[in-house]
């Protein structure tokens, strides 16, 4: 059996356990664990699209909650003006989160290196600001749902179809992502990565390519951050401060910066060690951080380079 | 109104003075090392936390400060020697990782060793009053604070720019392989520079302790004022971290103290008191996007 072969079928399996998950769950009687791999699915999507722009598009940025808290209050404040459909809501989500990012990635990419870093921090704590300032967004409290988003001909309201439908949603995004890395313009990215001056001397694009690929990652984000007030029952604050997009490059960076399943890694390693450390210490960042340390110094290429998954 | 304004130009002066103590750490240590240290926040709030259980034990204000201070330094020491030091060379992703651990580790370690609630930490007895001041009372104890900042900016100064030492960290922060050729120790400098920043961020999280709270989460806030003055005044020059600290103190404080009483007069005053502050920070980051699109090595450029 060639490698490649193997990967599909490890991936098959993962999927179809993924798939079977809730209903394990129900039976076992331990539903609370639904919610909470719903979430998992969430941030995995959303360390993914930020994963494609640090890991793929070579851009460290570090604003990425504004797009990802971004796209939840899209979801919570059209749902105050009465569009409880998802079918609306949620591409409206993910068209601000893009045109969001082509107006701070157009501004951003005239910078490099820290300059880009810290520039897109400057925009995410703008964005912060602005909608914590806003009473109608609910200010430092957030801004409660009603009720989950509508998604005929599924009903949302039970979290085993909210599950799925995140699975369904990081599913297609990974094979989305898989796609297009092998296509010319994920090889127009990899040669970016090896070599911009090179690039631009070859005719491409240079910043239109980057800018593209800013804007695919911040408009995941925000179909994750949509996905997110459903999950959680608002739009917080907390999702579009500074922490948060550490938090998402954290996992970024554990899971393995461009590897395929990088963010899925880091999101899954992250939010279970803090959900198994929470049963039994109050205090889980504390060895978090030391897990983090440990990987910093002992497996830099991340979790992904550990597993000795190469796959882009 | 003059008043008003005049004594808000103050609470700037001091709030600025004290982000120029963190930020000058800060930038050095990201000026020389090309290193994102998140986790200088976190030395802060230690500093803070030391000097508030210090003061406490010993009743005394100035042994919290002294304790803080040498206690932060000697952990940015081990730090240093330990766990920085090993990361220089990485790029900025792993850094970025690890510091942010860093975050993490000191938040727990602080709501382990002090609990979750925040500690009080009061001025000394003879400076809780105010004083009069040209023509108005102003708190003694924030005048303190800003004679200290004073202070250290001005020894800061005389360091950096008429000493052996401070040629040393010039010439690192303007080239560091060259530096390094011509003989400077630079591992050895950087082991001394982080225990100085460590020590002055120790000396603003004590000293603004009575004026802010002592909490776990205190680092965070202050953390990214302090990269938005760096980068404003040019990442590694330390005239622009004061600069930067001073413009970013003063349209902070100004802005959140007028902005509100002004927005008062074209809207609905519930409206105003939440409009008011947010603009004042969203005006800082805008001037620092402003610097960044138009002149990203800040307005004090260490590099050459």
């Amino acid at each position: 059996m060639t490698p490649a072969r193997r990967g599909n079928l490890v991936e098959a399996g993962v999927l179809l356990a993924a798939i079977a998950l809730p209903l394990i769950l129900e039976a076992l009687g331990e539903d609370f664990y639904i919610g909470f791999a719903t979430r998992l699915l969430i941030f995995a999507l959303a360390a993914t699209s930020l994963n494609f722009i640090v890991g793929y598009g070579g851009m460290v940025a570090f604003g990425h909650a504004a797009f990802f808290g971004g796209g939840a209050y899209v979801v919570a404040f059209l749902m105050q003006a009465g569009i409880f459909s998802a079918w609306i809501a949620w591409p409206l989500a993910v068209l601000a989160a893009g045109v969001a990012a082509l107006a701070i990635g157009a501004l951003s990419l005239r910078t490099r290196g820290v300059y880009f870093i810290m520039i897109t921090l400057a925009f995410a704590q703008m964005i912060y600001y602005s909608i914590v300032s806003l009473q109608s967004a609910g200010g430092d409290d957030g801004l409660p749902l009603e009720q989950r988003s509508t998604l005929a001909p599924f009903d949302l309201a039970s979290d085993t179809t909210l599950y799925w439908v995140a699975l369904a949603t990081l599913a297609a995004c990974l094979i989305a992502l898989k796609r297009l890395a092998h296509s010319r313009y994920g090889r127009a990215l990899a040669g970016l990565r090896q070599n911009e001056q090179r690039m631009e001397a070859l005719g491409y694009p240079v910043d239109r390519l980057k800018l593209v690929c800013f804007v695919i990652g911040a408009g995941v984000a925000g179909l994750a951050g949509a996905l997110l007030a459903n999950q959680n029952g608002m739009a917080s604050p907390t999702q579009l401060y500074w922490t948060q997009s550490g938090m998402l490059l954290v996992m970024v960076i554990l899971g393995g910066v461009g590897q395929r399943y990088g963010g899925v890694l880091g999101a899954l390693a992250l939010l279970g060690l803090e959900e198994a450390l929470g049963l039994t210490t109050e205090y889980a960042h504390f060895y978090i951080g030391l897990a983090l340390l440990a990987v910093v110094l002992f497996a830099p290429r991340g979790l992904a380079g550990l597993a000795g998954l190469r796959a882009r | 109104m003059t008043q008003l304004v005049l004594e808000q130009l103050l609470n700037g002066l001091q709030f600025g003075l004290m982000l120029f103590l963190i930020a000058s750490g800060l930038t050095l240590v990201f000026g020389i090392m090309d290193m994102i240290n998140l986790s200088h926040g976190s030395l802060y709030m230690g500093g803070a936390y030391l000097g508030a259980a210090a003061a406490q034990a010993s009743g005394s204000f100035v042994i919290g400060l002294c304790a803080a201070m040498l206690g932060m330094a000697v952990i940015g020491i081990v730090l240093e020697l330990l766990l920085l030091r090993r990361l220089y060379l990485r790029d900025h992703l792993a850094q970025v990782l690890a510091t942010f651990a860093l975050i993490l580790i000191a938040n727990d370690l602080v709501r382990m060793i002090w609990g979750p609630q925040p500690l009080m930490l009061n001025p000394p007895a003879a400076l809780a009053g105010p004083v009069e001041l040209f023509g108005f009372s102003y708190p003694a104890y924030r005048l303190l604070i800003i004679a200290i900042g004073l202070a250290v900016a001005l020894l800061l100064y005389l360091l950096v720019s008429h000493t052996r030492v401070g040629m040393w960290v010039r010439a690192g922060a303007a080239n560091r392989t060259m530096a390094e050729c011509m003989g400077v120790d630079v591992r050895w400098l950087f082991t001394g520079l982080f225990a100085l920043g460590a020590a002055l961020a120790a000396a603003a999280g004590t000293l603004l302790g009575p004026l802010l709270a002592v909490q776990v989460g205190m680092g965070e806030n202050i953390l990214i004022l302090a990269f938005v003055v760096i980068v404003i005044g040019g990442i590694g020059s330390i005239r622009g971290a004061l600069v930067g600290a001073l413009l970013v103190g003063v349209v902070d404080t100004l802005g959140r103290a007028l902005l509100p009483t002004l927005l008062r007069a074209v809207s609905a005053p519930e409206v105003a008191g939440h409009l008011g502050p947010a603009l004042a920070s969203i005006m800082i980051y805008l001037l620092m996007a402003a610097i960044l699109f138009w002149r990203p090595q800040g307005l004090f450029p260490a590099r050459a």
